[in-house]
Formats: structure tokens, sequence, C-alpha cells
């Protein structure tokens, strides 16, 4: 018996595997070795720079840059070694034609350790059987059978996990605020609302494993006491919305989802709403009114929605890959996750490494792991003979980390002493050829149009550091310009209402911390 | 006041309707369905939203014009689009609009006025190892040349 696994994440399936899971289908098929070749859809295999990616079973290997062209020498090599012996250890003598087999003990794979992705790209995402198979519900029906509320919460607070949206505010002490809040009718939400560009972490969980996630939010609403909840994703990630909505049938039928989970009294009910496009849905008031359907503008906090959430009821609301960590830190414990990353930051993250890098895609590494190791071990650092200049985290509420300060660990709090944050976890790779000053004014012009116009720091503040910026791009800036970029900077950080608008200047005030020479560089000469 | 629309128009919505209890809560939803059903929303088509909602015409509107992807005319010919998310802007996306902007005679945001061809931009298309991405109609450019996307656009059917 040999296994396939093809990648059907979305970048994988825009580099075409959909054409080259067609074409093993048809070899197979001719070949009549559909009992002894088993091809499944699986989501993202990692290294997504070098894609379609296929993986063979019981080899393990992983194998880049598959045609469709090479489906008919791929199975009839299979076949031949089905024929010969049923020796599985005897390697595969194929490789693709234009392709290559990758080798496993790079860093890029060595380097990781997968807990939130440890079934992504080994199941098919729309098949819940394979789910099940790997352990799916299982901590849920667990839960529901033993455990009582408190001590959900209790152990997610032991574990340490903290907010994978990108503020990295303590799970376990969220969940315990709502679990306190009187009333039967509380609320769960998945913040599912990716919008840092750059980032696509949690794109590839739901197009992966979107049982997990919907698996975190009922022990969450079982441990807060929630009967509804809804998942808020962004309209862009249609094949995600697809994968979610199956998801949720499937949990809905082979009842996962609904009344009475696991002959119990508990119960909880789950709806999709899919955003419109805008970036600040991603800040929770914001994120609310939408799914109220109204404008996603933000309100002041406090209330928070633990108190105040959804329909006025007190609601959860955490990110993607925070939901998928609830099952495996239940599953091993919360001293298991605890050991794992740093003392103030546990577990691992999930990164999406793009950018000026050699080897891009998905990685997942535990907490502390250095900038250094994920991009210049892991990515091998930029191509075409060019040096890395500099990392950007956090997208546009984030900053830049120099090439000399990639030494730092990637937690929480290393990240914000040099002026950037986590985030959700985009890391865009810029080497020498990076104009910063340019790359300063494109997130400042990301903030003005994405800017709800609620509050007057963020709405007329990011239009006029937008126009300094451009007016240094353009060489027509003075001393005095510059000095005004700092205060205004600083003063809409302080000022503004939300998230969005708080965190604006911060990409241009951390370019000018490590790079001022280049904003020093193109003001006009005194 | 709500204001009074055609019935016997977008009969298409009614079960969508039904579905969310004409809830006003529905409202991205429903205009969702609407631009899938209509293609985009047309200020019939809105009034008729409202009425059913029972919501005043200009909360529809405030809403629908709150987010980017509504559209308040019929969508173009061709719908060019370039990614600007951070992987492609440092890989060249901003050579990409100009490239855009010169072969389609348009400016980025605008649509030809008989609606032949529209041009903007995405904030990410989440496919970041290809960049820097276009999508012309249902067709993604990876790793797009500014060679390969000026051919592209010449080939485009008048």
């Amino acid at each position: 018996m040999s296994g396939l696994r093809c990648c059907a994440s979305a970048g994988c399936l825009a580099r075409g595997s959909g054409a080259l899971m067609g074409a093993l289908e048809t070899a197979i098929s001719r070949g009549q070795l559909g009992d002894q070749i088993q091809l499944r859809p699986v989501g993202c295999l990692g290294p997504c720079s070098q894609g379609p990616l296929l993986a063979l079973d019981p080899d393990g290997d992983l194998y880049a840059g598959v045609d469709p062209q090479d489906a008919e020498t791929l199975v009839a090599a299979l076949a031949r070694r089905l024929h010969q012996s049923s020796d599985q250890a005897t390697p595969l003598e194929w490789a693709p034609a234009r392709g290559e087999r990758l080798d496993l003990r790079a860093p890029f794979f060595q380097r990781q350790r997968r807990i939130v992705l440890e079934h992504c790209g080994l199941i098919d995402p729309t098949d819940l059987e394979q789910a099940i198979a790997v352990g799916a519900y299982g901590q849920l029906e667990r839960v529901l059978q033993g455990w009582s509320p408190e001590q959900v919460v209790t152990e997610l607070q032991r574990s340490g996990l903290r907010g994978r949206g990108g503020a990295g505010y303590p799970t376990g002490l969220k969940w315990a605020t709502v679990a306190r809040m009187p009333g039967a009718r509380k609320v769960v939400v998945c913040n599912a609302d990716e919008g840092d560009p750059g980032a696509f972490m949690d794109r590839a969980v739901l197009e992966g494993d979107p049982h997990r996630v919907l698996e975190g939010m009922v022990i969450a609403a079982y441990a807060v006491g929630a009967d509804h909840g809804f998942i808020y994703i962004r309209a862009e990630y249609e094949l995600a919305i697809e994968r979610l909505r199956l998801a949720i049938e499937q949990a809905v039928d082979r009842g996962r989802l609904g009344a009475a989970l696991f002959g119990t009294g508990f119960g909880f009910t789950l709806e999709l709403r899919v955003g419109a496009g805008a970036y600040v849905c991603g800040e929770e008031t914001a994120l609310i009114a939408s799914i109220e359907g109204k404008r996603g503008t933000p309100r002041p906090r406090p209330p928070y929605p633990a108190e105040l959430g959804v329909g006025g009821r007190p609601t959860l609301i955490n990110n993607v890959e925070t939901f998928a960590n609830v099952a495996p830190i239940l599953r091993e414990g919360a001293d298991w996750f605890a050991a794992i990353g740093t003392a103030g930051s546990s577990g691992t993250k999930v990164f999406s490494l793009t950018g000026h890098v050699r080897r891009g895609g998905l990685v997942e590494v535990p907490m502390g792991t250095s900038l250094a190791t994920v991009v210049l071990d892991m990515g091998e650092g930029s191509p075409h003979g060019s040096a890395v200049k500099a990392v950007q985290t956090g997208g546009p509420s984030g900053g830049c980390v120099p090439a000399d300060r990639l030494d730092t660990p990637l937690d929480y709090e290393s990240l914000q002493a040099l002026g950037t944050i986590m985030g959700s976890g985009g890391m865009v790779v810029l080497d020498q050829s990076t104009d910063m000053v340019a790359l300063a004014a494109y997130f400042m012009a990301f903030c003005r149009e994405e800017s709800c116009g609620k509050c007057v720091p963020c709405r007329a503040g990011t239009v006029q550091l937008h126009g300094l910026l451009k007016k240094i791009l353009a060489g027509q800036a003075s001393q005095a310009d510059l000095d005004q970029l700092e205060t205004l900077g600083a003063m809409v950080m302080d000022t503004s209402l939300c998230g969005l608008g708080q965190s604006a200047p911060k990409p241009m005030l951390s370019t000018l911390r490590y790079f001022r020479g280049d904003y020093l560089a193109r003001l006009e000469a005194p | 006041m709500p204001v009074p629309s055609k019935p016997e128009s977008f009969m298409a919505l009614e079960a969508i309707f039904l579905r969310h209890h004409r809830s006003p809560d529905s409202l991205i939803e429903i205009l969702h369905h609407s631009q899938k059903f209509y293609s985009y929303l047309s200020d019939d088509l809105l009034r008729h939203v409202a009425a059913r909602l029972q919501l005043p015409l200009s909360l529809v509107k405030g809403t629908a014009s709150f987010y980017h992807l509504f559209r308040f005319q019929p969508p173009a010919r061709h719908r060019c689009v370039v990614c600007t998310g951070t992987a492609c802007q440092i890989q060249g996306a901003p050579a990409l609009i100009a490239a855009m902007e010169e072969g389609l005679g348009l400016k980025l945001g605008a649509r030809r006025g008989d609606g032949w061809a529209s041009l903007s931009e995405v904030r990410c298309l989440g496919t970041c190892s290809d960049s820097p991405l276009v999508q012309i109609d249902d067709s993604i450019g990876r790793q797009q040349t500014v060679a390969g996307l000026r051919r592209w656009l010449q080939e485009l059917e008048p």
C-alpha cells in the first residue's frame, strides 16, 4: 500500500496541484491501482515557494515542483515497487522531471515543532472520518464527560497560552472573565479576519484542518457557558470559507455541533459570517459590529466584549490559531505545553515566511526561536546574492527588525522591546534593495485607507503622516517635516480610539529608529 | 421611513430573507447574496433590501459603502487586479500597477466608461510565495513580470 498526499491549499492549487491530482487519479485508475495507491488532497505541506508539493507514504518523502506530466512515471514507479516486493523500505526510484525530492534534514523541516499544524498536511480536510481517526473531537468528548467548566479554564490558565491574534492576552484569563459573567446566553467568536498583508497562517489552518478549530470553539463554549458562536472570516479566503461550511455541516451531522453533544445536556450552534473587505474588522469591537450587520466601526472599551459583546451578550473572542491550540493542550496537559517555548510565551507559533527569502512558506516553531533561525537557517536567507536588511513582523501594526538584531528570540516581550510586535505571524523578509521610507509610506497608505473614520487622530492623522512621508520620498522635505512626522506619529499612537490608529505609526517609527539614515539622505539640503 | 420597493423584482432573494427571518443583523449576509445574484448593488436593489428588512435606506447604503467588496455599478468585462500585500509590494507591485495603468489607459481604482475593464488593488491574496501577483478575471499571474503583463493585456478581448 502506498499513499500520496497532494497539497490542496490555495498556494499549491494556484501552482497547479488541482491538475496534478487529476492526472494522478487518471493514472491510478488506468493502472487499476485504486486499492493499492491511496491519493488524497491535504492541507499545507510547508515550503509553499516550491509547490506543487506531493508527499509519499509510508516513505514520508516530500517532492517539490511536481507537474501533471510527472503523474504517469510516478504511478508506474509505485506500481513497479508494489509488484517487486512487499518490502516498503525500498526507496522509490523516481524524481519529478523538473522538480526534486526535498531533503527533510534541512533546517526548514528540522527546526519546526508542529502542534497547531500537527494534522495539517496529513488528513483530507474535507473528510471528517480522517480527522476523527487522528483524534478530532476526542478532547471535546473527554471534557464533556468528565470535566467541569472550571477545570477546563484552569488547565488553559496553567498552560500559559496567550492570544495568537497579535496582542498576546492570556487566553485562560480571558476565558475565566467570560465564564464569570452572569447570564446563560453567551457567545463564542472565532476571529478569522486575517487581514495583515503577507500573513496566511490562519488560512492554512482553516484550509488544512478545520475541525481542529471547531473543536477548540466548542470546548471554549463549554468552559465559558456559551450556547452560540460565530466564525468571522474574510471574504477573500474563498477556499477556507468553502472548507469551513463543509466542516460545520459534517460536524452537525455527526453530532459534534448542535444540541445535547455526546449525550450531555450541553449544546452549541455555530454560524459562519463572511466579512466584506475591511481591515478594521479584525479589531474585536468592530468585528462585533460587523457580525451584527453594521458598519465595522470600533467603540471605546470598557465595556469589553467579555461583558458586552454580540447582541449585548458576554462574548469570548479568540483567534483561529488560539482555538487550534486548545485540543492538544487538553490532550497532553498544561505542563507539557508550558514546557515548550519560553517562560512568558509558552507553546509554538505559526509564521508565514515570505518576501526576499529563498525558501518561503508556513513554519511552526517553538516560541523563543530566534529570528535568525527562522529567516537565515530555515528560510536560507535572501536570494540572488543579496543580504537581509530587515524582517517585518506584525504587518501594518508592527515594525521592522534590522539585520543586526536577528538574534532576538521570537516571544511577545522581546519583539515589543524592539518596537514591533509578534502580530498574527506574518514575517516578510526585506533584502538590501528595499527602500525603507517607501515601505513606511506603503503601510501608512494602508492605514489611511483602512481607517474607519470614526476618531479624528486616526482619520486625519494618517492622512497627514502619509503626506509627510510622500514629501520625504519626493525629496522635498526638511528637518522640520521629519520632526513633525515623529511628533504627530506619537500623538496618533497615544490618542486614537482603537488598535488600528494606535499602531498605525509603528512601521514608520520603527524604520525611523533603525534606518534613520534612509530618511536623512532624502531631506532637502538646508 | 422605509422606502417602497418593487416586490415583483429581486424575487431570488426571498429565500435568503426568509432564512434570516428578515433580521437586521443579517444585512451584510443579505448584501453578499444580493451582489452574487445580481452582480452589483443597484439603487433599486438597495431600496428593496431596506424595505424588506425594515431599515432606513441611509443605514443600508451607509453599511454597504463601508465595505470594499460591495460594488455599486456592474462589474467590468475585464477585472484587472494587482495584489498590494507586503510581499508583492516589495517585489514589484508598483511597477505592475504602472504597467496596468498604461496598458488599460486607466488609473488605479477606475473603471472604463463603456464597462470594458476596471483596475483595482487587493490587500493580499494570501499566496505570498508567488509574489508579485496579479489577477485578471479568473486567472492569476504568479511571479508576474511587467513584460508578461504587457503581453497579457494586449491579448485581452476588446
